[in-house]
């Protein structure tokens, strides 16, 4: 599938391999099934096809990354879908969300796996009757090859024979000559390369089948063990086992963020770092780790990583009857990555007499401008609760309808009775009508700040800014194809290597029968023999030059003597 | 909070404005060799005819020429067998020099070349004192950003050039691909630039040091590949002082040959470091899918130069996609569509 070994030139026989991917194609004349299949087979696998193939698959990578993709930005799908449900259905219908899962995708680069494989397998039979077989006869004049040489010496076919052996070539001698051959290892690492292209893919394929990856989100001081059930999200291959997971658990202990204090880069991360108390198995000894970006936790091949962060900041709610309802961090969404402004929903079904639902925005360093609270900064440098709702009645948490943690049910919110507001200030889609004249909401203006309490009107109890704690998402993975994956890469660019390096090159020396000069019968001085050699290499390129060069100053070691 | 040292980042930026200076200054030198020196193409022409006539006897003394080490011809073709090596090629070039022409190639015009080739090592090392300012000015390797990509990629293909030229004698390149030096540090001081500075979480890793620096070397020879393509289809037959057509398939073909494992290796890094920083080593992140159209396409000219009907010049074309392709990776992706690598800071 690489490259078409090149005939040699000047009348030399070289034997080329000619797999059936090297072929051309001729359509079968008669109509049999038969025919017609070894027609397809012949030109899927010829080196015109595979070539259209690797075109069509780069091509067909190319919406993958122009569309969002499900999976990678699901985000970014959703509101193509908002924006223009119509458009946004019709690219859907040709899987361009879904590009490098699409028939149309896979269609090609298995057609293209066939076609590698339909060229490898024939030319690898071909390479290892190569590697059995001797160096073929020389060619009649070995003057006419690119690479020649003569002179006279006292060389016997055996000693040329012996002399191209030192120099690692493959040799065999006939009546007067002598033919060596080196470099198979272009072919072996050209064969290697493509047989780890597929098992590249198989390990891909392993992966998606047996491997597994869930998303979860940890406030600080609290746990996670790796059960189905723990996870917020688990996306599980189609032949794995829930029973299988690895039963390893930790406690995320404390989180920091590093940030940039001043200067033009104010604000931008430095550094991530989660502590954690990880037991890899149940009952085994309980360990430390710190787990950063570039650093996953690992128990056994299944990996943990630190995906994402913000804050929880954490609320005692006391209700209408005086008992604490809520008393715990609560993970807030982040509305403004730069600021780390983040927008906070507290759900309180255990009060009585009646639910409470808060809205609340937190500002982690917390300024006043403009006769607004904004943060100013990701660091919890002034940490403010800003109170921007809070609503009694049911939040309609019984309704069997699902809802989302992150926010307050719209069809419950707008039954629901507001307490406190902040005028104007709601996150969008949560506004409720909000009635006007007697019983309308006290307005709260200022933010809490720690240890800061709001007494709710009418005695439905208060809110008290406990603290600030923070989250982290984690992404645990496991995936059996990645070490497969990984050697099969390094096989890859090992034989890469060697096919793009390597040169597959023939030397072939004449000794001449009659002898120039005759010796002396003594032995004193050896008879001189007019020796030929010559050289070729079928790919092009290198330095086959010098290296013919010094094979002929080791055949011929008095250069002197040279004609 | 790292050490900013911002003289030394100041004199980074200086440094680059002088090795663009230096680099046009070179190309100058590199252009009155080629306008005035002896026409390139003619030359070899005169080689092959004078193997031609002198037929056996040029044969005989390649075949000495061989045995004292040298390289052997192929008698009287510069077109070359297609195994000839560029030993070949240059002791056709050598053996047109000994071939006395009517008239002596203006010297001045030789020694311009030569001063172009100094100049072009003075840029080089200011160049590379740039990017070495810039990462001790911030503690890290530099290049955590497009503009230190860019640099750095431009010193990668003035190096690649630097040392082919020490080896194979391409300072007909010279021209080219110190103009296009020029042009991408001009772009990314002009366009790129952004503050010395600490990288943000996900680039601290020592694997900046191994996939980012195979990229950059990796692009830096697709680079003087890409040069030697446009040449290749600018270029007309008749015209004499650009360099010949063969030379140049030979060039791109010996830089791809080189860079494409190394590319490959970025890539296969590139996987393992998002292994340890995303989670996966495989997400199809737009810059993955770039990188991976970029190794396919270049993979196709690999294939393409050795399919019978796709050699020359279309196998050309397909190398110029692939460059193209690079390219869209490097600024595209990181101005039109974002992603993962999004961190690569386009100012504005």
């Amino acid at each position: 599938m690489s490259e078409t070994e090149r005939t040699g030139r000047a009348g030399v026989a070289v034997e080329t391999p000619s797999p059936a991917g090297q072929k051309p194609a001729v359509r079968p004349a008669s109509f049999g099934a038969v025919a017609w299949a070894r027609w397809f087979w012949r030109t899927l696998t010829s080196m015109r096809t595979a070539l259209i193939l690797l075109f069509l698959f780069a091509l067909a990578s190319i919406p993958g990354s122009l569309w969002p993709q499900r999976g990678i930005a699901d985000a970014k799908v959703a509101q193509y879908f908002r924006d223009d449900p119509g458009l946004a259905e019709w690219l859907d219908r040709f899987w361009l969300f879904d590009v490098f899962r699409a028939p149309w995708f896979a269609a090609i680069y298995l057609l293209l796996f066939v076609s590698l494989i339909g060229c490898v397998l024939p030319r690898a039979a071909t390479h290892l009757r190569e590697l059995r077989r001797k160096p073929p006869a020389p060619p009649r004049n070995l003057v006419r090859l690119p690479h020649h040489a003569s002179f006279d010496a006292s060389l016997t076919v055996e000693e040329a024979a012996a002399r191209l052996r030192a120099r690692r070539y493959r040799v065999t001698t006939g009546p007067g000559w002598v033919s060596a051959e080196k470099g198979y290892l272009r072919e072996t690492g050209n064969l290697m390369f493509h047989v780890a292209l597929v098992g590249i893919l198989v390990a891909v394929a392993m992966g998606a089948l047996y491997g597994y990856r869930g998303n979860v989100l940890v406030v600080e001081g609290e746990g996670f063990s790796n059960t189905v059930a723990a996870y917020d999200r688990y996306i599980p291959g189609q032949q794995v086992n829930a029973e299988s997971l690895e039963p390893f658990s930790f406690t995320v202990d404390d989180f920091q963020a590093t940030y940039i204090a001043q200067g033009e880069r104010r604000g931008q991360p430095l550094d991530y770092s989660a502590k954690l108390k990880v037991t890899d198995a149940p009952g085994a000894a309980e360990r430390d780790y710190t787990l950063k970006v570039n650093e996953p936790l690992d128990v056994d091949g299944t990996l943990t990583y630190l995906i994402d962060h913000g804050y929880a900041p954490t609320f005692k709610i006391t209700d209408g009857k005086g008992q604490v309802a809520y008393d715990g961090p609560v993970p807030c969404l982040v509305a403004q990555p730069s600021t780390f402004t983040s927008e906070c929903t507290i759900k309180v079904p255990d009060a009585q007499p009646q639910q409470l639902g808060i809205l609340m925005g937190f500002l982690p360093s917390g300024v006043p401008m403009g006769g607004e609270w904004v943060s100013v900064f990701p660091g919890a440098a002034n940490p403010l609760a800003q109170v921007y709702g809070v609503f009694a009645g049911d939040l309609g948490m019984g309704n069997g309808r699902p809802q989302s943690v992150y926010q307050l049910d719209p069809e419950s919110l707008k039954k629901m009775k507001p307490l406190v507001m902040k005028a104007g200030e709601l996150p969008a889609g949560q506004k409720p009508d909000l009635p006007g004249g007697a019983g309308a909401p006290v307005t709260q203006a200022d933010p809490l700040a720690v240890g800061q309490k709001l007494d709710l009107p009418g005695g439905a109890g208060s809110i008290e800014f406990t603290g600030v704690k923070e989250w982290v998402a984690l992404q645990i993975t496991h995936d059996p194809g990645r070490m497969p994956a990984l050697v099969f890469s390094a096989l890859a660019v090992l034989g890469l290597v060697l096919s793009l390096t390597v040169r597959r090159r023939r030397v072939w020396v004449r000794v001449k029968n009659e002898a120039v000069a005759t010796g002396e019968p003594d032995g004193s001085a050896p008879g001189l023999r007019h020796i030929e050699v010559g050289g070729l290499t079928r790919t092009e390129g290198g330095d086959f030059g010098e290296e013919f060069a010094g094979v002929v100053a080791a055949l011929n070691p008095g250069v002197k003597d040279a004609r | 909070m790292p050490v900013e040292n911002s003289g030394l980042a100041v004199l980074s930026d200086q440094l680059v404005l002088v090795t663009v200076l230096l680099y046009v200054f070179a190309m100058i030198g590199y252009a009155l060799d080629l306008g005035f020196g002896r026409p390139r193409s003619r030359a070899r022409a005169a080689g092959a005819e004078a193997g031609a006539d002198a037929g056996t006897e040029v044969r005989a003394d390649a075949v000495l020429a061989t045995v004292g080490g040298g390289a052997a011809p192929p008698a009287g073709g510069a077109a070359g067998p297609a195994g000839a090596s560029a030993e070949t090629a240059e002791a056709v070039e050598a053996a047109g020099r000994d071939v006395p022409v009517e008239k002596e190639p203006s010297s001045w015009a030789s020694r311009a070349g030569t001063v172009a080739v100094v100049l072009t090592w003075l840029g080089w090392a200011a160049h590379l004192s740039a990017v070495l300012t810039r990462g001790i000015s911030v503690d890290r390797w530099p290049w955590g950003n497009m503009y230190e990509f860019v640099v750095a990629m431009c010193l990668a293909a003035v190096t690649a050039f630097l040392f082919m030229d020490l080896r194979y004698r391409v300072r007909f390149l010279g021209a080219f691909v110190t103009v296009a030096a020029a042009l991408g540090l001009g772009f990314s001081v002009k366009y790129l630039e952004v503050q010395a500075g600490p990288v943000v979480p996900a680039l601290n890793s020592y694997w900046i040091a191994i996939h980012v620096s195979a990229a950059i070397i990796a692009s830096g020879l697709f680079t003087v590949a890409g040069v030697c393509g446009i040449l290749y289809l600018v270029r007309k037959d008749t015209a004499l002082r650009l360099p010949s057509r063969e030379d140049l398939d030979r060039i791109a073909h010996r830089a791809i040959v080189f860079s494409f494992p190394i590319w490959t290796f970025a890539v296969i890094a590139g996987a393992l470091w998002a292994d340890k920083a995303w989670g996966r080593y495989w997400g199809w992140d737009p810059k993955e899918v770039w990188a991976f159209i970029t190794w396919i396409a270049y993979a196709a000219y690999l294939h393409a130069r050795a399919t019978a009907g796709f050699k020359g010049r279309a196998a050309m074309i397909v190398q110029l996609i692939a460059f193209a392709c690079l390219l869209f990776n490097l600024v595209g992706v990181n101005v039109f569509i974002g992603g993962l690598h999004s961190y690569a800071e386009v100012p504005g």
